[in-house]
């Protein structure tokens, strides 16, 4: 088994801050609710198209930044990117040949289980149900993965991420 | 995977219900903090060119209304100042001595978006310059929030109008003592323990009563809006709306109440602030 060496570390790791700062990244109010979930659309790419390098481990502390950086309970992104990363991970070699729109039903799929996940967290502590445009975060993520998709991987083409 | 989503259970069982996780969360806040002043750069820059190219025309006008402004802030204050000194004479006769004036420190809003599912936000004074848990926070206009985390240099607010915030208040007009919740909604608040025969009306304004000792008592906090009296029901349903700009204020006081009474009083819990 020949071992080639990782290289784009710092490609990766620079797709996540900026992720995690589009994350805080301030809207007006009326369009807070629809605010793409950009660092679970960055960490689908990669755990699909690295996924030796990128997996559970990772998700999890992205999550647990994006729950200090957002204030939420601390574990809940947590436990959601990583059960996405897991999901991804598992998946990544059926996922890479859909074409992208049915890669973009899948990943909204993925992104409706971590709302979902994020509602049953929200019940659980006594917070009061959201309202529908709650909901409306996987649509976005859905629209948005092909572009995220493209961007990313002629980043990873261009530097060789691999 | 399963040891992730374990840890991560467990983490959410600890922070909600024993609040040990605090200083996790704080080492990482430092972490995420630069990000956080990246994230309220637009912002800042935004504000920063306004003030940097707005016309001379423009800053003569504005420095024109601050300054009649401010005389009539003096004006009004030379009032308050006498009115305060009849008011201890008043306390002395009847032996209850309170004094009146507060600490107050000016903080910024840091521009980024929180959780949108929680009315909070975060103010860029922490422990460093003496901000401590619980403390009060005011706009130009009314009370805004309170202190729930504070990290070196930075604190995070939560609004009187997030629905686990209750405030306790009473109405301006007859003293009429009760509990303001928030409702998650951004211009309400909820005043659900009042019965149906309660002296309350549309227009009534809301002050911290200052019992439970997190507010200093006689801030303005909202105008009853509201008063729905459904008589099969023993309580009356009355909304109010802050009167702060919650979703515009940019720069915010920071409360110490120094008065004795306060600082007397039993050292307030979690329960008082979050019911």
């Amino acid at each position: 088994m020949t071992v080639t060496p990782s290289r784009g570390g710092l490609i990766i790791i620079t797709s996540f801050i900026l992720a995690l700062v589009l994350t805080t990244l301030p809207l007006p109010e009326w369009a807070r609710p629809f605010r793409p979930p950009w660092h679970s659309l960055v960490l689908i790419y990669w755990c699909m198209a690295t996924p030796q390098r990128v997996g559970v481990g990772i998700g999890w502390f992205l999550g647990l930044l994006v729950d200090v950086i957002t204030n939420t309970l601390l574990g809940q992104h947590a436990m959601e990117l990583a059960i996405t990363a897991f999901i991804t991970t598992k998946l990544h070699r059926r996922m890479r040949v859909f074409p992208l729109w049915q890669q973009a039903i899948g990943i909204f799929l993925l992104l409706m289980l971590e709302e979902a996940l994020s509602a049953i967290v929200m019940g659980a502590i006594h917070r009061p149900t959201p309202s529908a445009s709650y909901w409306a975060t996987p649509f976005v993520g859905m629209l948005l993965w092909p572009w995220v998709f493209v961007i990313l991987r002629d980043l990873r083409r261009r530097f060789k991420v691999n | 995977m399963a040891a992730a989503v374990l840890v991560s259970l467990l983490m959410m069982v600890i922070d909600h219900r024993e609040n040990h996780l605090k200083s996790v969360r704080s080492t990482l806040s430092v972490v995420v903090a630069p990000l956080q002043q990246i994230a309220s750069l637009p912002a800042r820059s935004n504000q920063w060119l306004s003030e940097s190219f707005s016309s001379r025309q423009f800053l003569q006008e504005e420095n024109q209304a601050l300054r009649k402004l401010n005389l009539k802030l003096k004006g009004q204050q030379q009032k308050l100042e006498a009115l305060e000194a009849e008011n201890m004479r008043l306390r002395d006769l009847l032996d209850s001595s309170l004094q009146i004036g507060d600490q107050i420190l000016i903080a910024e809003l840091i521009a980024i978006d929180l959780d949108p599912y929680k009315q909070q936000v975060i103010i860029n004074r922490g422990s460093n310059s003496g901000v401590f848990e619980g403390q009060a926070i005011l706009d130009a206009d009314a009370v805004l929030g309170q202190v729930v985390h504070v990290n070196p240099f930075s604190a995070t607010v939560l609004m009187i109008t997030d629905p686990s915030h209750a405030l306790p208040v009473e109405v301006n007009r007859n003293g009429l003592r009760t509990i303001a919740m928030g409702t998650g909604r951004i211009n309400e608040l909820e005043l659900p323990h009042l019965p149906n025969n309660a002296d309350i009306q549309v227009g009534d304004l809301l002050v911290t009563s200052g019992l439970g000792g997190h507010f200093p008592p006689g801030y303005p906090v909202a105008k009853v809006t509201q008063v729905i009296n459904n008589p099969g029901q023993p309580f009356a349903r009355i909304l109010a709306k802050p009167s702060a700009n919650l979703e515009r204020a940019h720069e915010v006081l920071l409360v110490r109440a120094l008065s004795s009474s306060i600082q007397n009083a039993p050292a307030p819990t979690e329960e008082n602030s979050q019911p």
